[in-house]
């Protein structure tokens, strides 16, 4: 009678402790956390710091020939390009293509520019092309984060 | 933008291409490509291939300019000296090429901008020593040669060969440069472009 009743016991001690703890255990696991977003969470940042890394040798060797982040070369400056106004730098002297060109460098329109800038602004002196879709990512990735940090310091 | 914003060619510009294009022997006599019979990818837009050689003229020039500023900097040594005006030559041999390219299709090659633009352009105040020298050169080589790769698909078939040419020699500019700076030869194939 006794083994009888400390089973019972037993079984509604884990029902109760089960029901009451079940819930918080599930929201407080930081794991779950992130799977499960909420109303006011915003998308994760999947830019990691590889790609950002990889965007900034690629930069390098395939841009440097003509750019420079700060400072006008055969091709204007780069620093702040992500979310500014195409053919807008004010010291630089821009074909007529890209003066004329109504669009502002994001994601989508630089990886349109570096896959064939001459599809984007027919007579634009830049005939240098990105063909791999992986490598124009790192790049505008690595672009848009120097872009974020001059915006910081209010130098864009 | 979309492709339907691009506003269409004159009837001047096309007149104006149809003549360019059939001076493609001509420009085969001066790009040394002796591919004159085949036509040029982009021989409806020749003004195009213009555009993109002038920036490959200024990119020239600005190379010779830093040969140049790094020769009379007192910060190389006579035999490094030597070897970059041997590279500076070179790169007056592409200005060549390129400006007389420019004029056969009926264009105007653009023009060589004063010695301080350039020095201010890629910094050179910041430049110390030899090695600072040296290293500032084999990013500018290096960048050429991928520069040279990464516009042959803009341009017509007819400067293929010599873009690419061009970029041999950029490439072997560069890889002196990695060597005399003691940099590693890299492990995997495709190196540039």
């Amino acid at each position: 009678m006794k083994f009888r009743l400390s089973i019972a016991l037993c079984i509604l001690a884990a029902f109760f402790f089960g029901t009451a703890f079940a819930g918080p255990a599930q929201q407080s696991s930081p794991q779950d956390a992130r799977r499960m977003p909420t109303g006011d969470s915003v998308v994760p940042d999947t830019v990691s710091q590889a790609l950002l890394e990889r965007g900034e040798k690629l930069y390098v060797r395939r841009c440097g020939g003509c750019h420079s982040l700060d400072r006008n070369r055969t091709g204007p400056r780069h620093r702040g390009v992500y979310g500014r106004k195409a053919g807008s730098v004010a010291d630089f002297r821009y074909s007529k293509a890209l003066q004329l060109l109504n669009l502002i460098w994001t994601a989508e329109t630089l990886d349109r520019w570096l896959e064939n800038p001459a599809a984007v602004a027919r007579g634009t002196s830049m005939g240098f092309r990105l063909g791999k879709a992986d490598e124009r990512k790192a790049v505008i990735a690595y672009l848009k984060s120097l872009s974020d940090t001059a915006e910081r310091q209010g130098k864009n | 933008m979309s492709d339907n914003a691009i506003p269409m060619p004159s009837r001047r510009a096309l007149l104006g291409a149809t003549g360019r294009t059939l001076s493609v022997s001509a420009l085969a006599m001066v790009t040394g490509s002796g591919i004159a019979g085949i036509s040029s990818a982009h021989a409806a837009d020749p003004s195009q291939d213009v555009d993109i050689l002038n920036a490959a003229i200024a990119l020239e020039y600005e190379g010779i300019a830093a040969y140049q500023i790094a020769a009379t900097s007192g910060l190389l040594q006579p035999a490094v000296v030597e070897i970059g005006v041997t590279f500076q030559g070179h790169h007056k041999g592409h200005r060549d090429i390129l400006v007389k390219a420019v004029e056969t299709l009926g264009g105007t090659p653009v023009t060589e901008k004063p010695l301080e633009e350039y020095a201010a352009g890629l910094n050179v105040a910041s430049l110390r020593n030899q090695e600072d020298v040296l290293r500032l050169a084999l990013r500018l080589e290096q960048g050429a040669a991928n520069a040279y790769l990464g516009l042959i698909p803009s341009l017509g078939v007819n400067f293929h060969q010599v873009a690419g040419q061009m970029a041999g020699d950029e490439a072997f500019h560069a890889a002196i440069l990695a060597n005399a700076l003691g940099e590693p030869i890299p492990k995997a194939a495709l190196i540039f472009g």
